[in-house]
């Protein structure tokens, strides 16, 4: 049987840190309950959590900016002159596609982060605060969005040092960012259901990638569809992925087509009204 | 507020099945507000699962419980404004430090940021983990993690205290400051529901005590209650020579009772009402020509408990994850 030290509440703390009992009586005897967090609030609070886990950890960054270095390089000089005749000019095609690429790839990071907090204890006691249900959820948009971003100015920064010159210049390209950001949003709520609904961050990551391999290089992201046989062209056509790519191509180049980016936007916002309140309702059903 | 005449928690006929299994089978609670009541059983009994029940995180799928007075399931909302949870794997974020963790929490509930910044340094000091409030919390040893936990569940001093396995995998001494830490939570007046694996635990902080086996309350009262049911107390002895146990179990069976064999093949133990018991018991060994390597007299285990009550040891699969542990009943 072990010994039990004697509680004496005046016991000094000793150098090695131990509780100071008084001091915790004082802390627990006040009693003043402040009116919850607002909703707005509990999201910002959330959003700062995820920013402080990049402040922590910068290195998870580079995930998200050296896969998209290698994409432009390997793409670029290895396919630009078989698939376009020369470089420079399959990097006027890729660069946009590749935009849309790397940061919906990054999406799935969403889900992989939901996931990771799930296999420990700390959604539980979220689970247990008197907050809006979907903060926890809505939170985390903000250090996604750090990440889409960062992917998306290494790429187009990366371009320009290629010798890509979009025509419609800088309000051009930070228009096409917006328009993959946004989309990303709405397709990141697919992966926060899969997050919630896998058992494993790694199994979320493989499933994620799964997914977007093919749906992307299904798309117009690489290759004109034109040369492709009839019932590829036909799914590669209505894949929303590659509606998104010729809408950032059209926003970069001057020449969008406002019925692309309507495309877009609705089937993000279809996308965030089906998944969200999946996510929502996995999330509270723990 | 809970009036002194309302109950803390007052449960009737919980149930929570996981597929085939009832993992909460008809729990009944009853706790006064300002006491702490023990839930005590082994991994798998249900202890996790009821308390996730009454800290509104699952549903019941059969009975009621009210919480505060508010109904878990209808006013959860209620019930989450006034109490905290300590789960099992220690409910904080890692990959903050544990600063960043207070402040947080404090936000979450709804303080400003001064405040919460105020209240993180006072529960930091009160804690004794200010010279480690910058490190991150998966660098913290198991007991500052607890600590840290607890701290977490009075950024808002809370009206009822859910704490589960608050003691499970610390050493020692660690454990001896959660149990402080828990006695002066209580000489405040908090109301704290404490899950346990061990009788120790439960004897030394609950007023009463449930203890829960295969999702059932098998037995409930009072420690002393309890463990003059099972006998207060167990007399364990290891032997010089594993081939005379059969010859003691023999002979501590006729003089004090139920004996266990335990893993060592050289050790057993025995319940016993007190020295007197013990000190015949082990004379009638010497005097058969047994001989004892050592002995101690000490409090019955949670084994030692089940034994008597349920007449089967209680299995405990040594199994991190709440949720399988939870399936593993029956």
């Amino acid at each position: 049987m072990s010994v039990t030290p004697t509680a004496s509440p005046s016991r000094p703390a000793d150098p090695t840190q131990a509780a100071d009992l008084e001091a915790v009586r004082r802390a627990i005897s006040t009693t003043a309950r402040p009116a919850p967090a607002s909703p707005l609030s509990s999201v910002l609070t959330f959003s700062w959590r995820a920013m402080l886990k990049i402040k922590h950890v910068p290195e998870q960054l580079l995930d998200v900016t050296i896969t998209p270095v290698m994409f432009v390089l390997m793409f670029t000089y290895l396919f630009g002159g078989a698939v376009a005749g020369s470089t420079a000019a399959y990097l006027d095609y890729i660069l946009p596609g590749i935009l849309v690429m790397s940061v919906l790839f990054t999406t799935v990071y969403s889900g992989v982060g939901l996931n990771t907090d799930l296999t420990r204890g700390v959604v539980d006691r979220f689970r247990s605060l008197p907050i809006w249900r979907s903060a926890p959820l809505l939170g985390p948009m903000l250090g996604d969005s750090v990440r889409y971003v960062l992917a998306g100015v290494v790429i187009i920064v990366l371009g320009v040092a290629l010798g890509y010159r979009p025509e419609a210049g800088i309000g051009g390209v930070v228009a096409a960012l917006a328009l993959v950001v946004v989309f990303s949003f709405g397709l990141s709520w697919v992966f926060t259901t899969l997050g919630l609904l896998m058992r494993t961050p790694m199994a979320v990551m493989n499933a994620g990638f799964m997914a977007l391999f093919p749906l992307t290089f299904l798309s117009n992201v690489f290759v004109d569809p034109a040369t492709l046989p009839a019932p590829l062209e036909a799914f590669v056509d209505v894949n929303p992925i590659s509606i998104l790519a010729t809408a950032a191509r059209g926003l970069m180049e001057g020449t969008a087509v406002g019925g692309d980016i309507a495309v877009v936007l609705a089937v993000a916002l279809g996308l965030t009204l089906v998944f969200l309140p999946i996510t929502t309702h996995l999330y509270r059903r723990g | 507020m809970a009036s002194q005449a309302h109950l803390a928690i007052e449960a009737t006929g919980l149930v929570k099945r996981f597929g085939e299994t009832s993992a909460v089978d008809g729990v009944d609670l009853a706790v006064h507000p300002g006491t702490v009541y023990g839930v005590l059983g082994p991994n798998g009994a249900g202890k996790t699962t009821t308390i996730r029940m009454l800290a509104t995180l699952i549903r019941p799928d059969e009975g009621t419980a009210r919480v505060l007075g508010h109904d878990v399931v209808t006013e959860a909302a209620a019930v989450r404004a006034s109490v905290s949870l300590t789960g099992q794997l220690a409910s904080v974020d890692e990959d903050l430090t544990g600063r960043e963790n207070l402040i947080l929490l404090g936000r979450l509930l709804g303080l400003k940021r001064q405040d919460a910044k105020n209240r993180a340094t006072e529960l930091l000091e009160a804690f004794g983990l200010s010279e480690a409030s910058g490190r991150l919390v998966k660098h913290f040893s198991g007991g500052m993690r607890r600590r840290l936990d607890i701290a977490a569940s009075i950024v808002v001093t809370p009206q009822l205290m859910f704490l589960d396995e608050p003691t499970t995998g610390l050493d020692p001494r660690s454990r001896n400051q959660v149990w402080e830490i828990v006695r002066a939570l209580v000489a405040e007046g908090t109301t704290i529901l404490l899950c346990t694996q061990y009788l120790e635990e439960a004897d030394q902080l609950a007023g009463r005590i449930a203890v829960i086996d295969h999702g059932r309350v098998i037995a409930e009262g009072t420690p002393s209650q309890l463990k003059a049911s099972v006998g207060s107390g167990s007399l364990h002895v290891r032997l010089m020579n594993p081939e005379q146990r059969p010859e003691a179990e023999r002979l501590l069976e006729h003089a004090l009772g139920t004996v266990v064999l335990e893993a060592d093949p050289a050790a057993l133990s025995a319940t016993c009402a007190g020295g007197d018991d013990a000190t015949l018991a082990l004379s009638r060994l010497s005097s058969s020509g047994v001989r004892v390597a050592d002995f101690s007299l000490g409090q019955p285990t949670l084994d030692e408990v089940f034994l008597a009550l349920t007449g089967h040891p209680a299995d405990a699969p040594d199994d991190g994850s709440t949720s399988l542990q939870e399936e593993h009943a029956v």
